[in-house]
């Protein structure tokens, strides 16, 4: 698989504060590809190098091999770069803005209607992008990065403000833009956008790449226990302790609360103990993760 | 060329649905067009009011020639009440009395307003002399005979309509390049635009495009406002002023990319194109002639694009110059668009 996006030492800073701080990120073509990190850990100026609208102050940056900045006009027609949800012209039209941007990228404009049906905006499309619903301006602001069927795709936090029909709606957006072959990069400080959503993630913090991988590897890398719990009255907890691969056992608010690190047996023997009703697994998620790269402390 | 079309629909679009561009651009400069334009109606007609008490030979026996002229100047009342003749010129009702005993013809005027005293009192005082001249049976050894420079037609609205056109013109260029450069360089629509494959060219030749346009319709409107409503009349090369509007258009432009690339909200940006040319409109005689105007104003008007372009609409719209009047101000506009052009592209900027 060749690889769509390759930084090598990527450095910018703001006087003393360091913001990226010797990045290197590869993507190979197609993939999903999250960027997950609290604010202000350097994310978006991160994704602003990688498209060429911000200048390094070290380190390089390929997109397709080539170089992004100074401006590329070469390379601009093959990315797709969502910004803001309010970056249109004033007083046009859901199907005038993607007009307008059809013409700018001289695409065909068939697309017009493709991306319109795309991100679900066929009853707004005469509405003017001033009368939209967060929801919906984020969503053609999508399909306007969109129209000239790039090869790269970046969000820069899209789901942000959204409330949580317009969230999963907007997922599944993604999701086909990516099925389509398109390699996606996404900026995210939610987690369980980039669990569902990523096959890559890079976790940065203070301007690190602190690791990179697939959520899987990153979620058992962290080797944390799995929690099984059962309603009370089924077994004591004196008897789920002395279960197979059982780490302890322990009663509250009638829940017993099972910790192992091999969930597998303790299910079996549950099962023939018919405990089964009502019983919720939990494993660790990629908050855990982050929580253990990153450190628990508050920042403003 | 794709670019540039698709850039100059979208913003004509967004000019054309607002409607407080045209209030400000259009219906507010033509406020104070039909505003001067009532008020100034007949101000180059004006006459002088004159009572005459009892009858007056010098006056009641003019040759019908002379009456005519005499009527042109004077507007004549007649009463027999001295008394309140005169009160009605100490109240400045009237400019002056006038009555005759014997050989005398006395005047009576107040001390009041000056110029009109002494308007009423020249003027009267020529036909004394006329009388005089006619009495003695001798030809006139020397006649004098005035002439106004311009042409009859030229009223007030003659000077007011091109100031204003002026004055409208370089607002609307201003404004239309300085706000939407901050809007989108705050809305991030400037990033979005960088983003796309299009020439930086694309993106300020549409907005000229667009500023152009609103500038002919101006134009157009400011006119036929003007022409039908107060009779406006248009001589010689008037034409000249659509490439004229163009330079301008330009050169105000420029000046308002400056405004736009110095201000961080579109509320400064107006707040500083304001600044600049609503003190120029009056320095340029936009809303007050500068042929009264001390000389030291004549001259900051000379080197004032406005003041330019005053000059060369009024040549080219009323004064009946020909064409060529119209290029000193259009080499002016242009040569000033080049350096301030310059300078709002060292200062423009794609983000904050």
């Amino acid at each position: 698989m060749t690889n769509v996006i390759e930084t090598r030492g990527l450095v910018k800073r703001y006087g003393d504060l360091t913001a990226v701080d010797h990045v290197d990120i590869t993507v190979p073509q197609g993939t999903f590809f999250g960027l997950l990190g609290p604010n202000g850990a350097g994310k978006t100026t991160t994704l602003e190098m990688i498209e060429g609208i911000r200048e390094p102050d070290e380190g390089d940056v390929r997109l397709f091999g080539e170089k992004v900045w100074p401006r590329n006009r070469a390379v601009l027609p093959r990315i797709g770069v969502q910004l803001q949800a309010s970056a249109f012209f004033e007083r046009l039209s859901v199907e005038e803005q993607l007009r307008c941007f059809a013409d700018l990228y001289a695409v065909d404009h068939k697309q017009i209607d493709r991306m319109i049906e795309m991100v679900g905006l066929q009853e707004k499309r005469k509405t003017r992008t001033e009368d939209l619903s967060g929801g919906q301006k984020q969503r053609l602001s999508i399909a306007c990065s969109l129209i000239h069927d790039p090869e790269v795709v970046f969000l820069d936090e899209p789901t942000a403000a959204l409330d949580p029909q317009a969230r999963r709606n907007l997922w599944d957006v993604l999701r086909a833009i990516n099925d389509e072959g398109r390699t996606v990069v996404l900026t995210t400080h939610y987690m369980d956008e980039a669990e569902i959503l990523c096959d890559q993630i890079a976790i940065i913090d203070r301007g690190q790449i602190l690791t990179t991988d697939t959520p899987r590897n990153l979620i058992t890398g962290l080797g944390s226990a799995y929690r099984i719990l059962v309603s009370e009255g089924v077994l004591s907890d004196q008897e789920a302790a002395a279960l197979p691969g059982v780490d302890s056992a322990s009663l509250s608010d009638g829940t017993l609360a099972i910790t192992t690190h091999t969930p597998s047996p303790v299910l079996a023997a549950l099962a023939e103990r018919d405990a089964l009703q009502g019983l919720q697994v939990t494993g660790a998620t990629l908050e855990d993760v982050f929580l253990t790269l990153t450190g628990r402390e508050y920042r403003a | 060329m794709t670019s540039f079309w698709a850039l100059t629909r979208a913003q004509w679009f967004g000019f054309w649905r607002d409607k407080q561009n045209w209030f400000w651009l259009l219906a507010f400069p033509l406020m104070f067009l039909v505003l001067f334009g009532f008020l100034f109606r007949d101000a180059g007609a004006s006459k002088s009011s004159l009572t005459q008490i009892g009858s007056v030979a010098i006056i009641d026996q003019l040759p019908a020639e002379a009456k005519a002229q005499f009527d042109n100047l004077f507007e004549v009342t007649k009463t027999d009440d001295a008394a309140a003749a005169l009160e009605e010129v100490r109240k400045g009702d009237v400019d002056g009395a006038v009555e005759q005993k014997g050989n005398e013809v006395i005047l009576h005027y107040s001390q009041a307003d000056q110029v009109k005293a002494a308007t009423v009192r020249g003027t009267l005082g020529a036909f004394v002399d006329g009388a005089n001249v006619a009495m003695s049976g001798q030809p006139p050894t020397f006649t004098l005979k005035a002439e106004a420079a311009e042409d009859d037609s030229l009223k007030p609205i003659q000077f007011i309509a091109p100031g204003l056109l002026g004055w409208a013109v370089a607002m609307g260029a201003t404004f239309n390049a300085a706000m939407p450069f901050v809007t989108w360089r705050t809305n991030k629509l400037l990033r979005r635009l960088r983003l796309a494959p299009m020439r930086t060219e694309s993106l300020v030749s549409s907005r000229l495009l667009v500023s152009i346009a609103v500038a002919m319709i101006q134009m157009g409107v400011f006119l036929a406002v003007g022409v039908g409503l107060f009779d406006l009349k248009l001589t010689g090369s008037w034409w000249m002023a659509i490439p004229l509007l163009l330079c301008a258009t330009i050169a105000f432009m420029a000046i308002g990319l400056i405004a736009g690339a110095i201000s961080k909200t579109a509320e400064a940006a107006s707040g500083i194109a304001n600044v600049i040319i609503l003190p120029m409109a009056f320095l340029s005689g936009s809303f007050i002639p500068l042929d009264q105007a001390p000389s030291w104003l004549q001259t900051i008007a000379k080197f004032l694009p406005l003041g330019q372009l005053n000059e060369g609409l009024l040549d080219s719209l009323v004064r009946g110059e020909g064409p060529g009047a119209a290029l000193m101000p259009m080499v002016y506009l242009l040569g000033f668009a080049v350096v301030f052009g310059l300078i709002a592209a060292r200062l423009f900027r794609w983000e904050d």
